[in-house]
């Protein structure tokens, strides 16, 4: 297999993805709006329709919750659809079926059938589109035992995690950025998987530990080089997947450097963050830190419409830095 | 076969229900579907019906009963029947409680407190000092609002503080307290001057001797020296003070009779290589003693700056714990305040302080006459395990050489 | 009487389909099999009442026929999704009393090994993909399975009950829109009691009968008595024959009645003694059947006589199977959460 890394955009890299889960697995269909000829509201789908045919790359009515419960009985019957919210702020819609049939089918009947369903979710905020259409909602559906929920950061995990999704057994969500889409990176040709539930580090560093998700990984990145020139040294964990989390990568973080920031752009309260401290307060890390644990997540506001106030309402590469010096030199 | 009557479950969560009333009386023939009894559940009063045809008998709950669920409490007899055709319940337990029990799993908390409960310090720091032996009482944080720090703990790894045991000081709660009188609670300093000093007192076995020094020589050097110090910018640049050469006439002192700059340790004498001097400085609620380290090296001038930085920074409590840890003995001079004589405690890991008295001018008898010269009073505790009496004398008497044949201080 | 042979061409206009079209053997066997429904459900209740059973149950006693009927003409490959009132379709679809009753106690006997209970009964390897807690959850999920079937061309149908109260979700007007457009091969049985809980249809829905709505989707709509067998299975031979021959989707509202309470938590408020006795006494499904064999000389008083000896040792057995039973360690509470803590 060709391994060669070559540049690809984090839509470019789904929609790769896509294309060799439905070239390999005839089980495997796309389902969900305006996603053929169309394609895609954030053209990520774009050509599949053309290549794979209408039967295949399915434009479903405007029905969240219907089409959502289509792909879980399908799942539950021997296919494997891929599932794509416009926008993550419509799982709302589709809550009942994600929630009370995907997730625990395969636990209320003990075990003798599987839901082998992945969906997509468009989220974040960054693009002026407002309360409705800029949630991050992951930790939501992250509450939910039977689930599995992926963040993917770079176009080479986008590719990986989805593949590995399809290959899942169970039903695995997956929350793209929307400011990522165009973010180019290293992307192997051919199939490749990531594993689902491993953490990755994206910095190696001494001073301080900073858990981030989705963009903030890459805001996280550029605050430490900031941080660098300061002479703080930021090690930098993609968590990649928030359900199930790689404790032990955490763990053996925060025992090295002694100190934790978690930086998300969802909403901060009952978010990553918290559960990333909590699951450090309850660890044999406890006894490494050496000042308290920060988080950094969205405002406990809706995400405005006023640029100024959207960029307000997440955390900013200087809200990190300014946490991060302040955590290292003990004032905090 | 007679039909059981049984209390029913009628709701979700009910392992007993009440009978608030029967409808029918025992004896009396009922259908099929005949409202039998009432129960009353938490929510609402609810009729139960006749579970089949009959004569109902054998009523085994009154009214108001507490029944649990699933229990025969009458029988319908059918024509002929009698209470000698009542068989048993079937013999199986009640779901109710689950069939699957798990382990109940009792929480045991512990109420002890550790002494160092109440300081703010990191998981970190705290871990750190408990494998290092060191109590964090002891230890200044450099965080917010005192918080320690692992690097606070690490900054007195490699210094000679010998582990402590915990003393705990409680207030006696019979401690009659008047109604104008204040509880003030005690921060760190005091809880570790409370418990360095009890240590100190109640385990060091200490070991006085006094000694009157005339200072009308070393008055006049010290006054010589300071009008003789160059001046800058409109200000001399030192100005000697008689602590000044007190510091510098006991480091001299210790560095003359090496075998009394020592600490006692359970497996050997720690011989210091320098006369690292510990000089108490009051401040506000307490006292801290700053080190003059290798004092006996130094000049006059030079101790006399640093211990204006000291003693400053001590006032507002800006130390690094580096400043104030460790060092080989000490000074307590109480002169200023008009204190002719006093003995001081020991300060662990030191074998000797030194009290220093006012200097005074007292009738002396010189030549067989009675002369006016000024002296001071000082008073040198040992720790009777590392300096004995001789030597303890023979230290004070070459302190005494110094003050009172200051010129050698400076050469 | 008639014999198989003559079975689809009977002479007498007036025959009941049920008897023109199956055999005496199978009419025997459906009436073995209300029979088990109903005494299920009555030995189900039973041990509820003495606290055997955990949770709440809903009961399908009176609409036993509706059940039996739709899953007639059915393959054991065809699917159907089921209702929290899904005990008797669990049955009509070949479930096997003793493993239900194990797992309404809770043991690893059971179908759903003690994690399921009543609301979500199952028998996947029959077709069954389980009774929902959720009014109109099974809807989408149906109309998945069939598209998957279409997807897949492997000439399965799946049915999907769901009660009248489910006709008022958005998730029933989703579905059967989607199920339209995609001509999918599933039937759409609306079994209406009458109440949803204890709103009545009459209180609940616009149109007179649910069947009605099947012409917003363009898919035929039918309205049958759910309390006659036959007329049951005659309604269900039709859409099922259509969607297996890839014309899409039907809507069959089987009007019927449920004799017991919503659950066990009923106090049966919002209905009169009077029209619950009409039901029992006049319209009851099971006595309506036998006396339809009788006529037809299908069975007669003995043979029934014999069948609810049969079903009577069936459920004895099944309940005394399911007290035998090992209850699930507490231990393995995460098993079955993900397919990899099997």
């Amino acid at each position: 297999m060709d391994t060669q890394p070559r540049q690809l955009s984090y839509s470019q890299a789904i929609h790769e993805a896509m294309a060799i889960a439905l070239e390999s697995d005839p089980n495997v269909f796309l389902m969900g709006e305006d996603i053929g000829v169309y394609g895609g509201a954030f053209q990520v789908t774009g050509d599949l329709v053309e290549r794979f045919g209408a039967d295949r790359v399915i434009d479903m009515p405007i029905s969240e919750l219907g089409g959502a419960g289509v792909a879980v009985g399908a799942a539950l019957t021997g296919m494997k659809p891929i599932f794509e919210f416009q926008f993550s702020d419509f799982a709302t819609l589709a809550m009942e079926q994600i929630v009370n049939q995907a997730a625990k089918m395969r636990y209320m009947l003990g075990g003798d059938v599987s839901v082998p369903l992945v969906m997509r979710f468009p989220a974040g905020s960054g693009t002026g589109a407002a309360a409705q259409h800029s949630q991050s909602l992951e930790a939501w559906l992250a509450h939910v035992p039977g689930l599995k929920v992926l963040q993917p950061a770079t176009p080479h995990d986008a590719k990986g995690l989805l593949l590995a999704a399809v290959a899942d057994p169970d039903p695995v969500m997956i929350f793209e950025h929307k400011l990522l889409y165009k973010m180019k990176g290293d992307v192997p040709e051919g199939y490749y998987t990531v594993p689902i539930g491993k953490a990755r580090i994206a910095r190696e560093g001494r001073d301080v530990t900073i858990v981030a998700t989705s963009i903030m990984v890459h805001k996280s990145l550029e605050a430490a080089v900031a941080l660098e020139a300061e002479g703080i040294n930021v090690e930098v964990i993609d968590l990649r997947c928030i359900r199930p989390i790689d404790h032990a990568t955490v763990i053996a973080s925060v025992k090295k450097t002694h100190r934790l920031i978690c930086v998300y752009e969802a909403v901060k309260a009952f978010g990553m963050g918290a559960e990333i401290s909590a699951m450090i307060a309850e660890s044999d890390a406890f006894d490494y830190l050496d000042a308290p644990i920060v988080r950094l997540g969205g405002s406990d506001s809706p995400i405005p419409y006023n640029p100024d106030l959207e960029k307000a309402a997440v955390p900013q590469v200087n809200d990190i830095i300014t946490s991060a010096r302040a955590l290292v030199q003990g004032k905090r | 076969m007679a039909i059981e009557v049984i209390l029913p479950k009628v709701d979700m969560d009910m392992s007993t229900g009440r009978i608030s009333k029967w409808l029918v009386a025992d004896g009396a023939e009922v259908k099929k579907g005949d409202p039998l009894f009432e129960i009353e559940t938490d929510k609402a009063a609810m009729e139960v019906e006749s579970p089949g045809s009959g004569k109902l008998g054998q009523i085994s709950a009154k009214e108001g009963d507490e029944v649990p669920i699933g229990q025969v409490i009458a029988y319908i007899f059918a024509t002929g029947e009698t209470a000698t055709d009542v068989v048993q319940s079937k013999p199986f337990a009640p779901f109710v409680e689950g069939t699957a029990i798990a382990a109940s799993v009792a929480l045991v908390e512990t109420s002890m407190v550790s002494p160092s409960s109440d300081i703010r310090a990191t998981p970190l720091a705290r871990r750190l000092a408990k494998e290092k032996g060191i109590e964090l009482l002891s230890v200044k944080g450099s965080g917010p609002q005192g918080r320690v720090l692992s690097a606070d703990v690490e900054a007195l790894v490699d210094k000679p503080v010998p582990p402590v045991n915990k003393v705990a000081v409680p207030i006696a709660s019979d401690t009659p307290i008047e109604n104008t009188s204040v509880l003030v609670p005690h921060d760190n300093m005091r809880k570790v001057i409370a418990r360095r000093l009890t240590e100190s007192k109640s385990t060091v076995p200490h070991f006085y001797m006094s000694a009157d020094c005339r200072l009308d020589a070393l008055l006049k050097l010290r006054a010589d020296l300071n009008k003789a110090a160059p001046v800058k910018d409109g200000t001399p640049t030192y100005k000697l003070s008689i602590n000044d050469m007190v510091i510098k006439a006991w480091a001299l002192a210790l560095r003359d009779v090496p075998a009394a700059n020592v600490s006692w340790t359970d497996a050997a004498m720690l011989h210091h290589a320098h006369a690292d001097i510990g000089v108490a400085v009051s401040i506000e609620g307490g006292l801290i003693t700053p080190i003059i380290r290798s004092a006996e090296t130094k000049s006059l001038s030079a101790i006399s700056g640093e211990m204006k930085d000291l003693a400053t920074r001590a006032k507002t409590r800006k130390l690094k714990s580096e400043e104030y840890n460790g060092g080989s003995s000490a000074i307590s001079n109480l002169g200023m305040f008009g204190v002719k004589d006093f003995a001081a405690i020991i300060n662990p890991p030191h074998a000797t302080i030194l009290a220093v008295g006012s200097g005074d001018q007292r009738p002396i008898v010189e030549n067989g006459v009675v002369v006016a010269a000024t002296v001071m009073t000082v008073t040198l505790s040992t720790d009777h395990r590392a300096v004995d009496g001789a030597l303890g004398a023979e230290v004070l008497s070459a302190f005494k050489r110094y003050i009172e044949n200051p010129i050698a201080m400076l050469v | 009487m008639p014999a198989a042979s003559e079975h689809n061409k009977s002479a007498q206009d007036n025959t009941p389909f049920a008897i023109r079209n199956y055999t005496p053997e199978q009419l025997r066997e459906v009436l073995h099999k209300m029979h088990l429904i109903r005494k299920f459900e009555e030995g189900a209740e039973d041990a509820y009442l003495r606290g055997f059973i955990h949770g709440t149950m809903h009961l399908s006693i009176g609409q036993e026929a509706s059940a039996l009927g739709i899953c007639m003409p059915l393959t054991e490959a065809d699917q159907i999704t089921s209702t929290h009132r899904g005990h008797g379709h669990c049955i009509a679809k070949g479930a096997q009393v003793d493993r239900m009753f194990a797992e309404f106690f809770g043991k690893t006997s059971g179908y759903c090994k003690g994690r399921g209970g009543s609301m979500h009964i199952a028998d996947v390897s029959k077709g069954n993909l389980g009774a929902n807690g959720i009014v109109a959850g099974g809807i989408p999920i149906a109309t998945g399975a069939a598209l998957s079937a279409k997807m897949q061309k492997n000439g399965k149908v799946v049915v999907c009950f769901f009660g009248d109260g489910a006709n008022n979700e958005g998730a029933f007007h989703e579905s059967l829109n989607m199920a339209a457009i995609w001509k999918l091969p599933v039937v759409f049985v609306c079994e209406n009691n009458g109440y949803g809980m204890s709103t009545s249809s009459a209180r609940s829905t616009a149109v007179a009968n649910i069947a009605d709505r099947a012409a917003g989707y363009a898919m035929p709509g039918v309205v049958v008595d759910g309390n006659d067998f036959s007329a049951v299975a005659e309604a269900s031979s039709q859409a099922v024959d259509r969607a297996r021959r890839g014309e899409g989707p039907t809507l069959i509202e089987s009007k019927t009645y449920r004799h017991r309470g919503h659950s066990k938590s009923d106090r049966n408020r919002y209905r009169t003694k009077e029209e619950i006795d009409d039901w029992k006494t006049n319209r009851d499904p099971i006595s309506k059947f036998e006396a339809e064999l009788m006529q037809f000389g299908v069975i007669d008083q003995a043979g029934i006589a014999a069948v609810i000896t049969a079903v009577d040792a069936e459920i004895a057995a099944g309940i005394a199977f399911a007290q035998a039973s090992e209850a699930p360690a507490t231990t393995e509470v995460l098993s079955f959460v993900y397919s990899e803590q099997n």
